[in-house]
């Protein structure tokens, strides 16, 4: 794993890198102002290995996503920073040489698959058709294909259902044929936005372990974006935690869960029932509420709502923007906070202590 | 057929299932069929979507009694039975002592106070042309409730209740967040003291750290103000932190009911199994939990099954799942007040068991392709089967 400590900017230097992303900035301009969606995200990934992106609903995560894809060419949005997949730079394609590599390069698995299916056409057309966008064969072979990609993915019958349309289908075979469309050209990276968001719990994790099963038969990258920890946990190698289109947490799926370093990964952590916890303790929510990405908080973005700014001598969480560094002891595992390592380990300790107490 | 495993001591499921103590809310039989027309100038009835098909349950005061199971299973019709938006098709309600199953909502004045609903959606559950003062008097207003301090002096009391700044009296819905709608919600539901809150998914629209705020706030509502709840909802961690009983719906029918850790530690029913190990937690090291994973989804409720509705999907499924409806009953090994509708139940435990139980197809074949140790059990993915091998094989050993 090669976790980008800074942003960097172009060095000439092409990275070894499967998937390097330097400094990704989306904006949109508005009447309200200028939407920093994305404002300097950089993260790294292998191939066969998988990308969590958590954070709360509009933190950027989607928004991160369309860019890699290179969906904002052509929209008012502006883009800048470097995305290098497998040795080509993706922000400076045109539109054109991008759609070459959509579906064969990288491809994408929505949360509703049925407004990314078009309801016009069979299941079994629109998969032969992406197939056909990057393969030289016959309308039969593309459906033979379809067929094959639908059995993949655990359609019952498919050699039936390859001929019907996306409502004939239920929730959880949508989410299905979608990944099948997504996979048909065996992409080498897959973005997957919230792909289980609208699923219920036993579908979700029937298709959580279908993208983990492929990936290592296809040995793809995967980026799942959610804003579930229980589903990263699940299937993620490295978790890259978002706060306010900024990233505040980054290093691999243990660390992060395990040995969470920001204020916030706390709280989303503890603010998180599970099935095992002491049911008589209270949780332990955020206060407020996700910041407004027209005019961020100053200083740390998150400092209205975190419990522990006062630790921060002369007021720096409100005038000065914390840096990602490196955690004592672990250089891959970075945080954005002004708190003393001193500090975090008394914090820890009282929180050992009560959650202790309340068992 | 073996019934080893099966049901030597039955108690029959009554409305008093809870154990002693009077019930505040009691339900049984309750059944709401929706009726499924076509024709253009004379409809007739072509069948039914049998939404909620026959259940019993009962809500002592101060309790909460959890809710859960699959998108379509019921939960939400059972919440607007009980709250008498919808009209049940057969059963009964009596709340608080009062059979009010068919009672016009003009003529349940009281039960109605008594018993309040608040809603998922937190943006389309409020009047947006109203202020938040003039949402949450209004029922005080229908009611004809005059407090003591005046309409605007309690709702003022309310919001600050419900963690609101009580300025916030003047104010419309769109100026709020939807953590603070979904207060203004409850306020409003608290406005008529009630005994008895269905909440159907109150949380599930809200943000991970949003969500914790609004749970610890109908928390303490229950804890100082001795509401209960119908605590309806997917998220199977949420409703264990919630709730002290936990119904498991599946296709319009109550499968298990018990005390939270009866259902969360000692499951008996395969779907209760299942769901629980669906439910992907954040804790790398979450522990030894057993892996099952069920192929397709949900049948339709308008041609459910014969049998075990749970059949078409259950890895322990035999004939008799086919011919006989398992009775909601406490299966020898389940303490008090825990019912478990099953022929073949499972064992009383979480923990991993031998084998994965992996059903779904496509996991089957892409696990036994790449040699994973844990073998895929049954790789059959037709819809209908009547039985898979698996433990039938066991209980014939035993006979
Ligand atoms: N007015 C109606 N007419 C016909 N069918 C209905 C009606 N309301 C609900 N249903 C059906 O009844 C079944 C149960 O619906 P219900 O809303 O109670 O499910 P639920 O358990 O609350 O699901 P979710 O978790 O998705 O909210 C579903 O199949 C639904 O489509
Ligand atoms: N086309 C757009 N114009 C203006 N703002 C946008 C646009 N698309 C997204 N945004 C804003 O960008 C932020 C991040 O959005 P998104 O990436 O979708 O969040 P999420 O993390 O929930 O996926 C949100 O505040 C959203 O409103
Ligand atoms: S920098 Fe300050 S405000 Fe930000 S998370 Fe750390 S302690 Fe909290
Ligand atoms: S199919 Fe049979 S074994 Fe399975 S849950 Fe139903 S009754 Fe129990
Ligand atoms: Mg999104
Ligand atoms: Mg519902």
């Amino acid at each position: 794993m090669a976790i980008e400590l800074s942003p960097q900017t172009a060095d000439g230097t092409v990275p070894s890198t499967f998937l390097d992303v330097r400094d990704l900035r989306v904006h949109f301009p508005t009447e309200d102002g200028l939407v920093k969606s994305v404002d300097g995200v950089s993260f790294a990934l292998e191939k066969g290995k998988t990308l969590g992106i958590v954070g709360e609903s509009g933190s950027g995560k989607s928004v991160t996503s369309l860019a890699l894809l290179g969906l904002h060419k052509g929209t008012r949005a502006q883009v800048s920073g470097e995305v290098w997949l497998d040795g080509n730079e993706l922000v400076g394609l045109s539109e054109a040489e991008m759609r070459a590599l959509r579906g064969e390069k990288v491809s994408m698995i929505f949360q509703d698959p049925l407004s990314a299916l078009h309801p016009f056409y069979t299941v079994g057309n629109q998969i032969a058709e992406a197939y056909m966008v990057h393969h030289k064969v016959s309308k039969k072979e593309a459906k033979e294909r379809a067929v094959e990609m639908l059995k993949r993915v655990g359609i019952p019958q498919p050699d039936r259902r390859v001929s019907d349309y996306p409502h004939q289908f239920s929730g959880g075979m949508r989410q299905r044929a979608m990944i099948a469309m997504s996979l048909v050209c065996n992409p080498e990276l897959l973005i997957a936005d919230e792909p289980t968001t609208a699923l219920d719990v036993t579908v979700q994790a029937q298709i959580l372990d279908l993208i983990a099963d492929l990936q290592e038969e296809y040995g793809s990258a995967v980026i799942i974006i959610t804003h579930d920890l229980g589903v990263v946990s699940q299937v993620a190698d490295d978790i890259l935690v978002m706060y306010g289109g900024r990233r505040i947490e980054y290093g691999s799926a243990r660390e992060v869960l395990k040995h969470p370093e920001h204020p916030y990964t706390w709280g989303l952590l503890q603010s998180m029932p599970s099935l095992t916890g002491d049911v008589h303790a209270k949780l332990n929510p955020i206060k407020g509420t996700p910041p407004s990405l027209i005019n961020l908080p100053s200083g740390c973005a998150f400092n209205p709502r975190c419990a522990f700014k006062d630790r921060v001598p002369d007021g720096r969480c409100t005038t000065e923007r914390p840096e990602l560094r490196p955690m004592a002891g672990n250089e891959k595992h970075i945080a954005a906070c002004h708190l003393a390592d001193e500090e975090k380990a008394e914090i820890r300790g009282t929180r050992d202590k009560t959650d202790r107490l309340a068992k | 057929m073996s019934t080893t495993e099966s049901i030597p001591e039955q108690k029959p499921a009554s409305a008093a299932q809870s154990g002693g103590g009077e019930n505040l809310l009691e339900v049984n039989g309750l059944q709401m069929h929706f009726p499924i027309r076509q024709g253009i100038l004379f409809q007739r009835q072509i069948g039914a979507v049998r939404a909620v098909d026959g259940i019993d349950f009962a809500v002592k005061p101060g309790e909460s009694l959890g809710l859960v199971g699959e998108s379509g299973c019921g939960k939400s019709t059972t919440g607007r039975l009980v709250t008498r938006l919808l009209e049940p098709t057969a059963g009964s309600i009596r709340f608080d002592g009062e059979d009010i199953t068919h009672k016009p909502v003009t003529k349940m004045r009281t039960a109605r106070q008594q018993l309040q609903m608040i809603f998922q959606d937190p943006y389309s559950s409020l009047n947006p042309r109203h202020t938040v003062g003039t949402i949450i008097e209004t029922p005080m207003r229908l009611n004809g409730i005059n407090p003591e301090q005046g309409h605007k002096k309690r709702a003022q009391e309310l919001l600050e209740i419900v963690g609101l700044n009580p300025e916030h009296y003047n104010r419309y819905p769109n100026e709020f967040s939807g953590g603070q709608r979904q207060r203004i919600g409850i306020a409003r539901a608290l406005a008529l003291k009630p005994k008895l809150i269905v909440a159907d998914e109150p949380v599930s629209a809200l943000d991970v750290s949003i969500q914790a705020q609004v749970v610890n706030l109908l928390q303490s509502l229950q804890e100082e103000m001795g509401i209960a709840f119908l605590f309806i909802a997917h998220d199977l961690a949420v409703v264990r932190h919630f709730s002290q009983r936990v119904a498991v719906m599946y296709l319009g029918k109550i499968v298990e009911v018990g005390n939270r850790e009866d259902i969360y530690a000692r499951p008996r029913h395969p779907y209760t199994h299942a769901l629980l190990s669906a439910v992907p937690e954040a804790d790398p090291d979450g522990g030894d939990r057993e892996r099952i994973r069920l192929a397709g989804d949900v049948p339709s409720p308008i041609n459910p099954p014969s049998g075990c509705r749970f059949r078409t999907r259950c890895w322990k499924a035999q004939e008799k799942c086919a011919t006989e409806e398992p009775p909601l009953v406490q299966i020898s090994g389940n303490s008090a007040g825990h019912l478990t509708a099953c022929h073949f139940p499972e064992e009383p435990s979480i923990t991993s068991r031998d084998e994965d139980v992996v059903l779904d197809p496509a996991l089957a074949a892409l696990e036994e392709s790449a040699g994973s140790g844990a073998a895929a059990e049954s790789s059959t993915g037709e819809a209908d089967k009547a039985a898979t091998p698996e433990k039938s094989e066991k209980a014939t050993d035993k006979d």
